[in-house]
């Protein structure tokens, strides 16, 4: 087996649900990563879904999901003991990566400075709301109120109705990605320099960057885009509304009517589909798709509408994997809107070998994962382990790297220090 | 020397998820070579909004947040000598990033097994929609189909309407994320064991990351994730409450007995937020239309920032559903100087983002406007790649430069 691309690095995971993903995503790429849960277990172990809907802080998909490629260790940071043995951990990593509020670390006597001591070397990553410092540092954060406050939210949505999030709490998720190239990004800094550094992540900045196309309509055009439901307002000289999101017989499909080179190919053979089940109009049979301008005399305003009318009606009559088999055998550049399900099934995603099965003893099965983000041609990347059990490593960490003997480990388990 | 200071890259990438990723590491320092052509002009360049509402190649805001620190060429890889020069760009480069079709590098004959022949050691990115193999790999994606196909737009919006889009990108996002994350770790791999190797990276792959939890509920429980519009299962107040103005909200988001408890005392503890059914999450929930339409009627008639404002005072998660035009004046913001103003010879005075990670040794510069189409061409010809003039003069003529 090929190693993995980071092997031989070591992170201690301190992070809550929130911060989760950015110490799995090092995991796969082959980081030794450490999750450090409080004896009582981490808040996201209470995260649902849960495995056969049973609430159980062994059981949570959220915890399963985003603690894979994690060994597990408990410790109290609470207790002076519990501190120690951190420190002494600290001495072994490269990485730590927490997302408690801006200044906890610090007051609990495990702040960069107090780490970089132990370990010149060390990368700290904290991961929060609104960053370190700046007047809403202490602001209470939540998915939504971040995803508010980038702007994403004012464009997402029906008109006549209040703005939307996404669905799915994944703000963290933005954040987790910019806190894993930031800890690499200070990694190649250390290779160069010998010194580590404070990565320091704020949510509300990653979420800025996913709504970076908004804020510069301002910024450039002095507009502010308002939500449009299932079309998206584009503004070449003039502001039109594109339909984007159809319906069809079993749920829906993404189309744009694209003009020029891009939409040539597969305009002419949907054309020709659409004839073939009498539903082309006859001037959209004339269309020479290579030249076609939806902006241009070409076509009329009502000849235009017609055309959406016909393929509302035409994509209405077959189902998202008729279409999508279809759009790839022609090049009709047209996508089904997957649910959990079709996506399960995607035999592009089968075809590429993409879902890893893990053993899941504790609850007499395995259970299927979605495979790595890339596949790295030299060097594994991926799923190696199931997230651990609460102390599932306790004795190999304690004992086997740290040399504790049997006695201190029971009386730091009686004293709720591990 | 600024984190990624010694990394040279060639960049073929286009439209948004391959200059996102590269972006992403000459903000930290890498000298990124931006390699367009005249002869099909990248889409980032001609989509709105334009400078004053003025359509043109150099005007286009996307394309500039999306281009900045990076040295801009323009090379005609449908001429054989483009081809030849493009070779010189990679033997000068540590990493080559690319997002065309699958298959496009292959045909040029600057694929990563042609490119590992004269540079044993390179590093090669392909951010490809559905990745660089399979068999549904060749049709051509935008960002909105593959925020369908990976199953965000089937979750955004209302239960009883249409799904909504995700405004922009939204994968691409994290599809150049994730390509930025892969390169610093293959970059280290090397340094550490001499060893180049190809990235394939699906956008499709990369952004189903963000739906483990629903794709295992499916897997195990069979459950399809659907549109809730603004709820979510373990938390109630959880929306947008309209505020005074026009168009106006606040998000509230009360996931524990103590939010609930603030909330009623920054309301003035109304006579319904006594009622039993009211006093627990599961009965928040039972009740949540009730609810959402009391808080409203409390909301409605404050400022959307007061509203945040005696939340936040009081431990409720609050915040404005801000405007592109309140992102320019959100303090937070403004304190973290996450806005940067760049000059651009054409278009003057723009406003970047920078990134979202403050390092405390090294941290993200940004220092250049994006290019204008060709800008940098006789610096990275002549002075990166040592071209002498009269050869750079000859190769202009003859069109390779387009």
């Amino acid at each position: 087996m090929k190693a993995h691309v980071l092997e031989g690095y070591r992170a201690l995971d301190l992070t809550d649900d929130k911060g989760c993903l950015c110490g799995r995503l090092l995991g796969d790429l082959g980081v030794d990563v450490i999750k450090v849960e409080p004896p009582w277990g981490d808040p996201g172990r209470k995260l649902g879904p849960f495995y056969q809907d049973h609430p159980h802080p062994e059981e949570s998909l959220h915890w399963f999901a985003y603690n894979a490629n994690k060994r597990g260790i408990t410790l109290n940071l609470s207790t002076a003991d519990g501190r120690a043995l951190f420190r002494r951990l600290v001495e072994t990593a490269d990485f730590v990566i927490e997302s408690f509020r801006p200044g906890h670390m610090s007051e609990i006597g495990l702040g960069y400075d107090v780490l970089s001591e132990i370990n010149p070397g060390i990368i700290l990553t904290s991961i929060t709301g609104f960053g370190q410092t700046g007047p809403w540092r202490e602001f209470k954060p939540a998915d939504i109120t971040l995803w508010a406050l980038s702007s994403y939210m004012y464009v997402t949505g029906d008109e006549d109705r209040p703005p939307v999030w996404l669905g799915y709490p994944q703000s963290y998720l933005h954040a987790g990605l910019e806190a894993a190239a930031g800890t690499l990004t200070a990694l190649h800094h250390r290779q160069l320099t010998g010194e580590g550094q404070w990565v320091d992540v704020s949510v509300q900045q990653a979420l800025a960057l996913i709504s970076l196309q908004n804020q510069q309509y301002w910024d450039l055009a002095g507009f502010s885009p308002r939500r449009a439901g299932r079309s998206q307002q584009r503004k070449g000289v003039r502001w039109t509304l594109q339909r984007q999101i159809w319906h069809c017989r079993d749920g829906f499909v993404a189309f744009i009517l694209f003009s020029g080179h891009l939409g040539a190919q597969g305009n002419a053979a949907l054309t020709k589909w659409m004839a073939a089940e009498g539903l082309a109009p006859g001037f959209m049979q004339q269309i020479d798709w290579r030249t076609f301008d939806p902006q241009s005399d070409d076509i009329s305003e009502e000849q235009y509408l017609e055309m959406m009318d016909a393929l509302d009606r035409f994509f209405r009559n077959h189902t998202k994997a008729e279409l999508y088999e279809q759009a790839v055998k022609n090049r009709i550049i047209l996508y089904p809107c997957s649910d959990m399900g079709d996506i399960r099934h995607d035999p592009q995603l089968a075809a590429r070998g993409f879902w890893h099965t893990l053993e899941h003893a504790q609850l007499g099965g395995a259970i299927t994962y979605p495979g790595p983000p890339a596949i790295f041609s030299e060097a594994g990347c991926g799923l190696r382990m199931r997230a651990p059990l609460l102390g599932e490593h306790n004795q190999e960490v304690f004992a086997g790297e740290l040399g504790l003997p049997r006695e201190q480990i029971m009386a730091y388990r009686e004293a709720g220090v591990v | 020397m600024p984190a990624l200071g010694d990394i040279k890259i060639a960049d073929f990438t286009w439209v948004v998820s391959g200059p996102l990723c590269t972006r992403y590491l000459a903000d930290f320092g890498a000298q990124v070579v931006h390699v367009e052509t005249s002869r099909h002009i990248d889409p980032a360049r001609t989509i709105p909004p334009y400078k004053d509402n003025q359509p043109g190649i150099n005007r286009g805001g996307y394309f500039h947040n999306w281009n900045c620190n990076k040295l801009g060429i323009t090379l005609n890889l449908g001429h054989p000598k483009g081809v030849e020069v493009a070779r010189r760009l990679i033997s000068w480069a540590d990493v080559v990033a690319e997002n065309f079709s699958p298959g496009v590098m292959d045909r040029l004959g600057i694929g990563y097994e042609a490119i590992r022949k004269f540079k044993p050691d390179v590093i090669m990115l392909s951010l490809s929609s559905k990745g660089a193999a399979g068999p549904y790999s060749d049709l051509p994606a935008v960002g909105m189909h593959l925020a369908a196909l990976s199953g965000f737009v089937h979750i955004a919006g209302w239960p009883d309407r249409d799904p909504v889009l995700p405004f922009g990108a939204y994968t691409d996002s994290i599809a150049g994320r994730f390509g930025a994350i892969a390169l610093l770790a293959a970059i280290d791999y090397r340094h550490r064991t001499g060893q180049g190797q190809y990235i394939d990276l699906s956008q499709y792959e990369a952004a189903i990351q963000f739906l483990v939890p629903p794709l295992l509920d499916f897997e195990v429980n069979q459950r399809v994730l659907g549109r809730s519009g603004n709820r979510l299962s373990f938390a109630a107040p959880h929306g947008a409450f309209r505020c005074r103005g026009e168009d106006r909200w606040c998000a509230i988001a009360v996931s524990s007995d103590a939010e609930w408890e603030a909330l009623c005392d920054v309301m003035g503890r109304p006579a319904w937020t006594k009622e039993d059914r009211f006093g627990s999450l599961w009965g928040r929930k039972a009740h949540e239309e009730e609810l959402e339409r009391r808080i409203e009627a409390w909301t409605v008639n404050m400022d959307a920032e007061e509203v945040m404002r005696v939340l936040q005072e009081a431990g409720v998660p609050a915040a404005v559903v801000a405007t592109a035009e309140g992102l320019h004046s959100d303090p937070q913001l403004q304190s973290r100087q996450h806005y940067r103003k760049l000059e651009h010879g054409e278009i003057g005075l723009s406003t970047y983002d920078s990134m979202g990670s403050s390092l405390s040794k090294s941290p993200a510069e940004l220092h250049k406007a994006a290019h204008m189409l060709g800008e940098d061409n006789y610096e990275v010809y002549t002075q990166l790649l040592g071209m002498p003039d009269d050869e750079f003069v000859s190769l202009l003529e003859e069109g390779v430069f387009d």
